[in-house]
């Protein structure tokens, strides 16, 4: 029991370094979705089947899901703020 | 502030914080030990109360005060992001063809999931009280079941079977059944969500007194407010598009 802990948290240490490797945001919510998943198996492993099934919905899906979004719409709106800038220097 | 004070006020946060937190460590009971204070206290009184889920007793029932500033917290959040993604008065709704293209594989696993999800969330609401899960569990894995039909199908489809103005209704109903079944306590017993309601036999779904109610409850605000939440960015993201000026 005690190894399955250690590996487990091994693998969530490695996990949560790419995280913070990831150079681009939208990578970044990539590796978290595996860095949650990681977190789900050290979770169940201690016997905290509650916290398991939160992180699951919350750390896996929703947040990088959210992030991915969030990006997208800062970029869209840029890109928008751009082309409105060259329209007006173009007069 | 200069970026020498900055770094100095954060020097001084970070010192305090690392020496503090190293010697709270120090005094944790060691790791996978036997003694546990919180379980002595925690375990006999959920037993008390019928509830076989004892995560679910401290959620709902010895600290349901905490999960209710939690539940405010989530409404509050969802509010705040809706109203920062509603569409501006330079923007209009436009409902975009639907030209991605969904991988075969993608469809047969998201259609297949999306029934499989759904009766699981709603499992896990239901039996919050008895088997490990509960309302906030049992809510996100709702509420991202639901999405399925947007991975596997498309966004019109996901449209038209999620009324938006639904969702909002059950956000704020939820919320407010909380602060309800809590003022139903606090007249009945003479303290704020006190458990009202009789216990039946251990490890029953109804022998849960409160328990069950708060996360069934809990269950309709999360769906609500993840569903909205998201409802609010996908909006922004597909359908709406600058006016052309």
């Amino acid at each position: 029991m005690t190894a399955l802990v250690a590996v487990a948290l091994t693998v969530v240490a490695l996990a949560g370094t790419a995280v913070v490797l990831s150079d681009e945001p939208q990578r970044q919510a990539v590796t978290l979705s595996i860095f949650g998943t990681t977190l789900v198996v050290l979770f169940v492993v201690l016997q905290a089947p509650d916290v398991a099934l939160s992180e699951l919905g919350v750390g896996t899906a929703v947040v990088p899901l959210m992030v991915m979004l969030s990006i997208r719409t800062m970029r869209k709106d840029r890109a928008q703020h751009d082309e409105h800038d060259g329209e007006q220097d173009g007069q | 502030m200069s970026r020498l004070a900055r770094l100095l006020v954060f020097a001084f946060g970070g010192g305090v914080m690392a020496v503090a937190f190293v010697l709270a460590v120090l005094d944790l009971p060691h790791f996978g030990t036997h003694e546990h204070l919180y379980r002595d206290l925690a375990v006999p009184a959920a037993v008390q109360h019928g509830t076989a889920n004892v995560v679910s007793a401290v959620n709902f029932d010895q600290r349901a005060v905490d999960t209710f500033g939690e539940e405010s917290i989530l409404i509050a959040s969802v509010v705040g992001a809706a109203a920062l993604l509603r569409p501006s008065s330079e923007e209009t709704e436009q409902r975009v063809p639907d030209l991605g293209r969904t991988l075969e594989g993608t469809r047969l696993i998201g259609y297949v999931l999306l029934p499989v999800t759904l009766v699981l969330g709603v499992d896990l609401v239901l039996h919050g009280g008895t088997t490990p899960g509960g309302g906030f569990q049992g809510g996100v894995i709702l509420a991202t079941g639901i999405h399925l039909l947007y991975v596997a199908g498309s966004y019109p489809a996901l449209d038209r079977l999620r009324p938006v103005t639904m969702f909002e209704i059950a956000d704020s109903v939820g919320a407010a059944a909380f602060a309800v079944i809590g003022l139903i306590g606090l007249a009945s017993t003479g303290a704020f969500l006190g458990d009202f309601l009789p216990y039946g036999d251990f490890g029953q779904i109804l022998s849960t007194g409160t328990v069950q109610v708060l996360s069934g409850v809990v269950g309709v605000e999360v769906v609500g407010g993840m569903v909205v939440l998201l409802s609010s960015f996908f909006e922004q993201e597909i359908t709406v598009r600058a006016e052309d000026s």
